[in-house]
């Protein structure tokens, strides 16, 4: 067979003098980078994706993966993955395929934003002795509330709210279908959300039976492939998601290969096993804002007026396209950011369109205020979230809750290695090999999913200690209290954000 | 929206006092009990507010004017004539105070908006706001400082005795006053700057740094409120406005919004109840005032004092006969009522409400 002219992006090596012959590096690789060759593990380095379970689960240590050092002739413009990628095409004539965010080098602007703290004229709070409130209710809200007093003199109110999904934390996870990921990947995110207060979503795939136990804490969805979608899977869960678009692939549809569809897949799914599951580029029912006003409340009559979130990539227009979607009746606007993930996408689609999250959460939030609508929508940001500050620095800049995928993966194994597409997961994350996905035991990873959101809920307390305010709320668009550094007159006017110093 | 503002931080003392039964005192009172708070403030500005000191106008807005520019006099009341009657018209009386070399123009209109003016359904009360609004953020120059009926703040750059000196306090006699001291940590001092502030017949003082602010700023601004003086008062004046004549939401209820109680205490209440406040909270987050605030509003109706969700400024309240009184110290209230029938700490957002009879 003709060798790849495109070099192995990782060598994988073994010290054979600590090497014991234990085989687990064979077991563990999902990839098939190692065989047995008698004497000796034989190393096939150009499968090799540098996810680590090799390394982990090596008892000797022997095991060392390094990004390949022969490299082509160092250029500016034409860089290694330039080159790469064009013998890699020149090879296959398709597109190549890429899993995660972008891993180019765009500015996260969150890394340029600061948040303030108290010093003297008002002071911190301490969260440890004093009530720190996360609490956040996602849905529409009314722009004022009539109240009458009744015979005791106690407030009641005089009509009732619309439906609000209730969050301990301003925090939860972002849509990843069965198919996509395991079904034990899922119930890690059931489990944890049960546990924490916040909520999953089910992303296009239907809704497994064994995550019935969970439907206080789903939110379903409805996408183009329309999956698993009858009057039941819509009534289980707190709301229904109608998702337009994904920061990874703006634009783009989704295609679950024949072979990710085995007996459980296709049953949630609801298609034939081994068939391809093709979700179209856009809802073929909604060509414009009206058919989506109407599919929302086609959602609404036949969920008796649950929440109706709608989901869309980040582009250019967003502003605008968020401002249709709240006046088409949605309760929620969940904006995801290009540098969202993907459990597949056409690299060249992940890296070049949509625009940042930051930006989108501040066009999003002015415009929804400008037109005095903020309160009929609440704002989700997802799309890079990697820590409690960028939670604390997207909802300072107008979001109500972020939703974090990615993030919760890494508490399950995920090294972020980029090859969730494959179905080869070695973590059992976003594979259906029975063999793989049995690594990961929902009870064990959901405790380290729950740690971390735990950790963030302390984290996000005590940035709200800091800036002296005891409630999410007083942080929620309350831009004064970020500083940008490094950033530019324009882009500091985009985000409503002063530069430090100022 | 403008972000790129600068707000004005200051730590202050504030005092006031009510007459249920409507009985006008002089403003001597107030002086005496702001006066004894002299290190709560450091020069940089001090005012008044009086309830009931116009009773021969009571019919019309009572506007204070100041002018930084004279020269804005004219299109000012170019302005004011065009939409306007304007019953009176003369100069805010002062007297020389040595402390004082400096002071902008002060003038006072009595004005009733034109019939004509409020076809299309607006009310008077709206107009007025509008006026207010206009002539604050795009004459720059003059601004108008206080237009209530029947009442009337007075303030400006200089310490509590100065300032009532200046404005001649003691001459004014009302059933409700509030008075307060500045202590600005990153401003020179404007006149227009100093408190109470005031809009219609709300006046407020303030001590403390709003840290929810810059969400409290943006909210407003989506119910066309123009933010203008940047400081924390004049974002709980308008707060107050929105919820309370806007919404039409009682006072006791929008101090709830302003000074939220607990979820952990909202769950605890009578179903009912517990609704209500959780839908108070869902709808207004954003008009939740949160860090050290202790507050006293003035309006048509009564005085109402109220702390923050934690209490971490001081507030203590006072009865005596008909006079309620609540100041930052208890020694401020002791100055002018030594014997209280009854003295208080109010609790952590628990609003301290005194109605006129």
């Amino acid at each position: 067979m003709f060798k790849s002219l495109a070099p192995p992006e990782y060598l994988a090596t073994i010290d054979t003098v600590k090497c014991i012959r234990c085989k687990r590096c064979i077991l563990n690789c999902g990839w098939g980078v190692y065989s047995w060759g008698g004497d000796k593990v034989l190393i096939a380095t150009s499968k090799c994706v540098k996810c680590l379970r090799c390394y982990h689960y090596c008892p000797e240590e022997a095991i060392q993966i390094h990004d390949n050092p022969t490299r082509f002739k160092a250029n500016a413009c034409w860089g290694y993955n330039n080159i790469r990628n064009i013998k890699r095409q020149a090879e296959s004539g398709g597109i190549p395929l890429t899993g995660m965010g972008s891993d180019l080098p765009y500015p996260i602007l969150f890394d340029n934003l600061l948040i303030d703290a108290c010093q003297v004229t008002n002071p911190s709070i301490d969260p440890l002795r004093e009530p720190m409130e996360l609490r956040t209710y996602l849905g529409k809200k009314p722009s004022s509330v009539s109240f009458v007093d009744d015979k005791d003199g106690h407030v009641r109110l005089k009509e009732k709210m619309p439906p609000q999904i209730k969050l301990s934390m301003p925090v939860m996870f972002s849509p990843m279908s069965f198919g996509s990921i395991s079904l034990n990947a899922q119930k890690v995110l059931a489990i944890a959300a049960k546990e924490c207060g916040i909520v999953m979503n089910t992303g296009e795939g239907g809704l497994h039976e064994d995550l019935f136990p969970y439907r206080e804490n789903i939110i379903v969805q409805v996408a183009s492939g329309r999956f698993g979608v009858n009057p039941d899977y819509l009534n289980a869960g707190v709301a229904v998601e109608i998702k337009i678009g994904q920061g990874a692939k703006p634009g783009i549809g989704g295609h679950l290969p024949g072979e990710k569809i085995p007996l459980e897949v296709a049953r949630a799914r609801m298609i034939p096993v081994g068939t391809d599951a093709l979700s179209p580029a856009p809802q073929h029912d909604i060509y414009s804002i009206e058919d989506l006003r109407q599919l929302i409340y086609a959602i609404k009559e036949a969920t008796n007026y649950k929440p109706v979130s709608v989901k869309i990539a980040a582009v250019h227009n967003v502003a605008a396209i968020a401002s249709g979607i709240v006046r088409a009746g949605a309760d929620i606007v969940y904006l995801d950011g290009f540098r969202g993930g993907t459990g597949a996408a056409p690299t060249i689609i992940r890296d070049h369109l949509g625009i940042p999250i930051e930006h989108a959460i501040a066009a999003v939030d002015d415009r929804l205020r400008q037109e005095g609508i903020r309160n009929e929508a609440s704002i989700i940001a997802a799309g890079g979230i990697r820590s409690s500050a960028d939670a604390a620095k997207a909802i300072a800049l107008g979001a109500d809750a972020v939703a974090i995928a990615t993030t919760a993966l890494i508490t399950m194994g995920c090294t972020v290695c980029g090859k969730c597409y494959t179905g080869n997961c070695s973590w059992g994350i976003t594979t259906q090999r029975p063999e793989l996905t049995a690594r990961l035991d929902p009870e064990v990873y959901a405790e380290r999913l729950i740690n971390l959101v735990h950790a963030w809920e302390h984290e996000l307390k005590e940035i709200l200690g800091a800036l002296g305010i005891n409630a999410i709320e007083s942080l929620r668009g309350n831009r004064e209290r970020l500083r940008g550094v490094g950033l530019d007159t324009q882009t500091l006017d985009i985000l409503g954000v002063k530069p430090a110093g100022r | 929206m403008n972000h790129n503002y600068q707000k004005d931080i200051s730590g202050c003392g504030l005092t006031g006092l009510i007459n249920k039964k409507r009985r006008r005192v002089s403003g001597s009172e107030i002086v005496k009990s702001l006066c004894l708070m002299n290190d709560r403030g450091n020069g940089l500005g001090a005012g008044y507010a009086a309830y009931g000191i116009y009773p021969d106008m009571a019919d019309f807005y009572a506007f204070h004017v100041m002018y930084d520019d004279p020269g804005m006099r004219h299109e000012v009341e170019d302005h004011l004539r065009g939409n306007y009657h304007v019953e009176k018209t003369e100069e805010i009386p002062t007297a020389p105070v040595k402390a004082i070399h400096i002071s902008p123009l002060l003038m006072r209109y009595f004005v009733r908006p034109l019939k004509e003016r409020l076809a299309g359904g607006i009310g008077s009360d709206d107009y007025v706001v509008n006026t207010v609004m206009r002539i604050n953020s795009e004459s720059g120059g003059a601004f108008v400082f206080s237009s209530g009926k029947n009442m009337g703040t007075f303030k400006g750059v200089g310490n509590p005795a100065d300032i009532a000196r200046f404005f001649r306090i003691e001459e004014y006699e009302g059933y409700i006053w509030t008075a307060h001291t500045r202590f600005p940590t990153n401003t020179p001092g404007w006149w227009g700057g100093a408190h109470p502030f005031a809009l219609l017949d709300w006046s407020i003082v303030h001590n403390g740094e709003i840290s929810s602010y810059g969400i409290n700023k943006r909210y407003l601004e989506m119910y066309g409120y123009k933010l203008t003086l940047l400081t924390d008062t004049e974002a709980a004046a308008y707060m107050l406005d929105l919820l309370i004549r806007r919404h039409g939401i009682t006072v006791k209820t929008a101090c709830q919004a302003l000074a939220a109680p607990f979820w952990k205490r909202i769950d605890a209440m009578p179903e009912a109840e517990k609704e209500a406040l959780t839908a108070l909270r869902q709808t207004y987050g954003s008009a939740l005032l949160n860090g050290p605030f202790s507050i006293l509003f003035g309006h048509a109706k009564g005085l109402v004092g109220i702390n923050d969700r934690i209490k971490l400024r001081p507030l203590v309240a006072a009865t005596h006969g008909a006079f309620t009184y609540m100041a930052s110290e208890e020694s401020a209230i002791r100055e002018i009522c030594p014997k209280p029938d009854k003295v208080w700490s109010p609790r952590a957002g628990e609003p301290v409400i005194a109605e006129l009879e």
